[in-house]
């Protein structure tokens, strides 16, 4: 294979990897601006992606396993959001447990259970596919990877430009002064927490009913922290964030790329990239500025 | 944590009433928790009887690997050592207020540092595995403080920064079990090597105490038992534990009141991942593994003796019946398996009990909150404890 074939393996496998993250991180930059650290991003995509294949599987329709996948972390969204910004139980701990009951449930239900697969069909821009380089990988894809380019500007919108974008930015830097105004805290934070839910299920769904096709017990592997660890390195702004998805989409390609390219080197650094740079941008730059100050605080009236 | 019953009615009998008696601000902890604990236990038998299994043939199959028999209990117990010895720390971290949740992590990074001087030392006597169990506890109890200097020097969140390093610490531990200058086993003439170090010498093993008739008590288990009441006693009768619940409790009071605030929150942060560190080696040198440092050796005690902490609310003795019953869970589980029941029943049902445990203190002083209107000063300093120690 030549450098040019090899790199456009590598981009194409980069992007397929990046996109699930991309959804996801729409999802929690939004909630993370409304002050919540939501650890069950992780579940969210999870169980997204069980519930797609098994949706998927009972209609022979990928799409309703699309679907599924959205009200799956949509549910994941209200449970979390009730526990932790209705009843107070710490978020950080709803989480652990979320995270804990989806890998059990998801794992359990799969050894006992098989399913056909189905997956999204692909579509293919004429003319531009046919760019040397990145035609192939940008313009051959499963079609909700062009959600994308209606997820992004909308989450940007939503945040920057939209009242209640407004209000959920100010509950998540001073919720005390938000709730002074009129601004009802929790139930902001309950309604982010509800769209990450939506954009998490639907990276989880892709994942399963896009990319793979069937459902493999823990999928996500941990990408619910990378994505995580992607909104720390973009400092909470969302381009700098799906930078991060797409820097630690390209690492993980690399990763699967090393054998074929004939490299010896270790892929622990590759796979420790994200977490590294996450924690590398909270100490060297001062992105910890321009973290939510409430960011993971739970908010009672009253007290300070 | 007992609910403060307002104006308990004397005799025992009336007592349990009053404990029935749906009163002005709500049911008390212990019936809403054991309300949540009905719950979980019908939910998960719901979840048995939906996929076709039976839940009184799970039960069996759980109490046959746990408890059926000496052999039976003596893995259970294996289990609860490194269990107990996480949730101790997990303690200690969330007391001072610090939530330290990357225990999975610290968990790898003892048994890395323990496996390392082992390995390298390979001396014989008693001396070495006392050496391993010291390394373990220093590597992991840094590994922990770097999230605490993190914290102190550049502001960075305790939880974040502990939880990102544990993905750190398996790679690091990848690392070392993929290159043969650390700790890759030795080539044996042409065998294929695998990721995992060499075996332990047997000097380097913790050896089992008591010859009871069949059970055997491992040495990880008398040292876990050992730190619960050490910091047992450390938080509730000492000075220090008494900072550092006030650290926990008011940050700010504790300053003022001449707490060294970045010391001590630094402290508990090593102390717990020394302990997770204790657990790793534990992990590594009884015979709940094959005695070798292998990348998934942790096999998530980091994760779920976070889990018994948070079932015993944050006390150390309580942590002791509650890693015995994750024990039961863990050395069950592979029974289930018998029964068409996948063992992954376990993990759901655990998720279930955790937030049968954490949810009800929170609704509890909630529900109070509400009732007082949230108006008088006296009703919401009442609730705040409640609500703090549920935290974490």
């Amino acid at each position: 294979m030549s450098a040019a074939d090899n790199i456009s393996t590598i981009l194409s496998s980069g992007i397929r990897l990046t996109v699930p993250l991309a959804f996801a991180a729409c999802g929690e930059y939004l909630a993370e601006r409304a002050g919540t650290m939501n650890i069950s991003l992780e579940a969210m995509m999870l169980g997204a992606a069980f519930g797609s294949v098994a949706t998927a599987s009972a209609t022979g329709s990928a799409t309703a396993g699309l679907v599924a996948g959205v009200l799956i972390g949509l549910l994941i969204g209200l449970v979390h959001g009730n526990l932790a910004h209705r009843l107070e139980v710490n978020t950080f701990v709803v989480g652990l447990v979320l995270n804990a009951l989806v890998l059990g449930l998801t794992s359990y239900l799969i050894t006992i259970s098989s399913f056909d697969s189905h997956q999204v069909s692909q579509v293919s821009v004429p003319w531009l596919r046919d760019i040397p380089l990145i035609g192939h990988p940008l313009f051959v894809e499963r079609w909700p990877v062009y959600l994308l380019l209606l997820v992004v500007p909308l989450t940007w919108w939503l945040v920057e430009r939209s009242r209640w974008g407004l209000e959920l930015r100010a509950v998540g830097e001073q919720p005390q002064a938000a709730d002074v105004t009129g601004i009802r805290v929790n139930l902001r934070r309950r309604q982010a927490l509800l769209w990450c839910g939506a954009l998490a299920g639907l990276g989880g769904a892709y994942l399963a009913v896009g990319e793979v096709g069937s459902f493999n017990q823990n999928m996500t592997a941990g990408r619910g922290y990378i994505v995580i660890a992607a909104v720390i390195f973009g400092a909470w702004r969302l381009g700098r964030t799906l930078l991060g998805c797409v820097l630690f989409g390209l690492a993980d390609a690399m990763r699967l790329a090393l054998p074929a390219l004939g490299l010896t080197m270790n892929s622990q650094l590759l796979v420790v990239a994200p977490y590294l740079l996450a924690l590398v941008a909270m100490l060297v730059f001062t992105t910890r500025n321009r973290e939510p100050k409430s960011l993971g605080q739970p908010f009672v009236r009253g007290s300070t | 944590m007992t609910a403060p019953s307002t104006g308990a009615p004397p005799g025992t009998g009336r007592r349990l009433l009053g404990l029935l008696t749906p009163r002005p601000y709500g049911w008390p902890t212990p019936v809403a928790t054991a309300v949540g604990v009905v719950v979980a236990l019908a939910l998960s038998s719901a979840l048995i009887t939906l996929t076709g299994g039976s839940p009184s043939a799970s039960v069996q199959a759980l109490f046959q690997g746990s408890m059926a028999d000496w052999t039976a209990w003596s893995s259970t117990l294996l289990y609860a050592a490194p269990l107990l010895l996480v949730a101790v720390g997990a303690c200690v971290s969330a007391r001072s207020g610090s939530f330290n949740i990357g225990q999975e992590g610290q968990v790898l990074i003892g048994a890395l540092a323990a496996a390392w001087v082992g390995l390298r030392l390979a001396i014989n006597g008693p001396v070495l595995i006392v050496i391993m169990l010291l390394a373990a506890a220093l590597a992991a109890g840094a590994w922990a403080g770097l999230s605490s200097l993190m914290h102190r020097l550049r502001g960075v969140n305790v939880v974040v920064s502990t939880m990102l390093m544990t993905f750190v610490a398996q790679q690091v531990v990848a690392y070392a079990v993929n290159m043969p200058w650390l700790l890759q086993e030795s080539r044996v003439g042409n065998a294929p090597v695998s990721p995992q170090s060499n075996p332990l010498p047997p000097s380097g093993l913790l050896g089992s105490f008591g010859e009871y008739p069949g059970l055997q008590i491992n040495g990880g288990l008398i040292l876990a038992v050992a730190a619960a009441v050490v910091i047992a006693v450390a938080i509730t009768r000492t000075p220090w534990g008494f900072r550092l619940t006030m650290l926990g409790r008011n940050p700010l009071a504790a300053k003022h009141a001449g707490v060294r605030v970045n010391a001590l929150g630094g402290a508990a942060l090593a102390i717990s991942g020394a302990l997770a560190g204790l657990a790793g080696a534990v992990l590594l040198a009884s015979p709940v593994g094959v005695n070798r440092l292998q990348p998934g050796m942790a096999m998530n005690i980091g994760w779920d003796g976070l889990l018994v902490a948070l079932v015993a609310r944050n006390r150390p003795l309580a942590a002791m019946p509650v890693a015995l019953l994750f024990g039961v869970l863990r050395s069950g589980g592979g029974f289930l398996a018998a029964t068409g029941v996948p063992s992954f029943l376990v993990d759901v049902v655990k998720a279930l009990l955790v937030l049968a445990f954490v949810a009800p203190p929170v609704v509890v002083a909630l529900a109070r909150r509400r009732r007082s209107g949230g108006r008088t000063a006296g009703a919401r300093q009442e609730a705040a404890p409640v609500a703090e120690e549920a935290i974490a």
